[in-house]
């Protein structure tokens, strides 16, 4: 890059900055980073970690949407840091906070263990309606069956939607929206069977009921997974079950 | 995965079910009732003679079938529009739970107690 003799442009960014070992509660740090046009704000991170503060810590890898490491608040706005380009914030220092509603570990990087343990209480996994052995063949699907259920398999657990889940924040017991696109994923593949243990995992007031369908999650979304709809559709199945269960053997608990 | 414990069935479906079927009832109905009876109806415009006629409202109120589309109508209306009032008002910590509940859910029961009295007392 050609250094230009008149003064380079630079962009501030504000870092809220927590080092447990030091520091008794999280404060705002304030670094200048030269700016490009083409830059995201993750590239920016790097280069004050690389150039101004080795010390500061923050969670990255792909540098390209996929594998959900780098959420954070950028002005206040859960997004992932790597698809945010500082040119399409407004002008003037970028606020950047860790993710909202999680407990901080250090600087940037949150706490993620709640929300793994989630993800595992929904079997997120195929639960196979019967049993095939490898001589049957595998298990079909028709394109249709698979759009049944997709657009929910595109999660990257980036957790920007809890972030953005007000509910997540009052209650951080709240099943949430990640996990139920994932849950939605399953029970709406065709080749599954695991229907019911899965709404019996959610029918609880931590479960879906948590929801007030305030529709945050999907917006900040950056796969378009759209889990409020996930959340939805799983009120109208758990609603169903309420009276279904009665007509289940043994199913009303 | 003994480790999860599974939580306590949760009784909002009671409340959810008749806030689904009210808002799917006032989407579907809701503008052409404002249309027919807030604007329509005052203005005697479009309308026949008999429809502002007591006894013509009397006689649908009186069909057995006419009372079921009344009492839909009112009450699911009305559970709608409290589950959706109850959760604003909650995610703004409006009060206490119970209070706004008694507020919202209270005031669904009660007209929905009144609609089916007055159309009990309407007769057949």
């Amino acid at each position: 890059m050609p250094e230009a003799a008149t003064a380079v442009k630079t962009v501030e960014l504000k870092i809220l900055r927590y080092r447990p070992a030091s520091d008794e509660r999280p404060a705002f740090g304030s670094f200048k980073v030269p700016y490009t046009e083409d830059m995201s704000v993750l590239e920016a991170l790097q280069t004050i970690k690389d150039t101004l503060d080795g010390t500061l810590s923050f969670r990255w890898s792909c540098r390209m949407a996929v594998c959900g490491s780098c959420g954070m608040m950028i002005n206040g706005k859960p997004q992932l840091a790597c698809n945010t380009l500082l040119r399409n914030l407004p002008p003037g220092p970028v606020t950047i906070e860790p993710l909202n509603n999680f407990p901080i570990e250090r600087d940037l990087v949150v706490s993620v263990g709640d929300f793994v343990k989630k993800i595992e209480s929904i079997y997120p996994y195929i639960i196979p309606k019967e049993p095939k052995t490898v001589a049957e063949g595998p298990y079909l699907q028709t394109p249709a069956q698979l759009a049944a259920y997709e657009s929910f398999s595109d999660c990257i657990n980036c957790m920007l939607c809890y972030a953005a889940c007000p509910q997540f924040g009052e209650n951080p017991n709240f099943i949430g929206p990640g996990a139920m696109a994932l849950l939605q994923r399953y029970n709406g593949d065709s080749r599954d069977g695991g229907q019911q243990k899965r709404l019996d995992t959610i029918h609880g007031e931590d479960g879906v009921w948590s929801c007030t369908a305030v529709g945050y999650c999907s917006e900040v979304c950056p796969k378009q997974v759209d889990p409020a709809n996930a959340v939805n559709q799983n009120k109208t199945n758990s609603a169903f079950d309420f009276f279904l269960r009665f007509l289940r053997p043994g199913g009303a608990r | 995965m003994s480790q999860f414990v599974q939580e306590k069935r949760s009784i909002s479906p009671l409340f959810w079910l008749p806030f689904g079927a009210g808002g799917m009832l006032s989407a579907l109905f809701g503008p052409a009732l404002i249309l027919i009876t807030g604007i329509l109806a005052p203005t005697g415009f479009l309308l026949p003679q008999s429809f502002e006629s007591y006894d013509h409202a009397r006689a649908f109120a009186q069909n057995p079938l006419g009372k079921l589309v009344l009492l839909a109508i009112i009450a699911l209306f009305l559970w709608h529009g409290a589950e959706r009032i109850f959760l604003t008002l909650k995610d703004m910590k409006a009060g206490p739970l119970l209070n706004l509940k008694y507020a919202t859910y209270g005031v669904a029961a009660a007209v929905t107690v009144v609609t089916v009295l007055l159309l009990l007392a309407v007769g057949f």
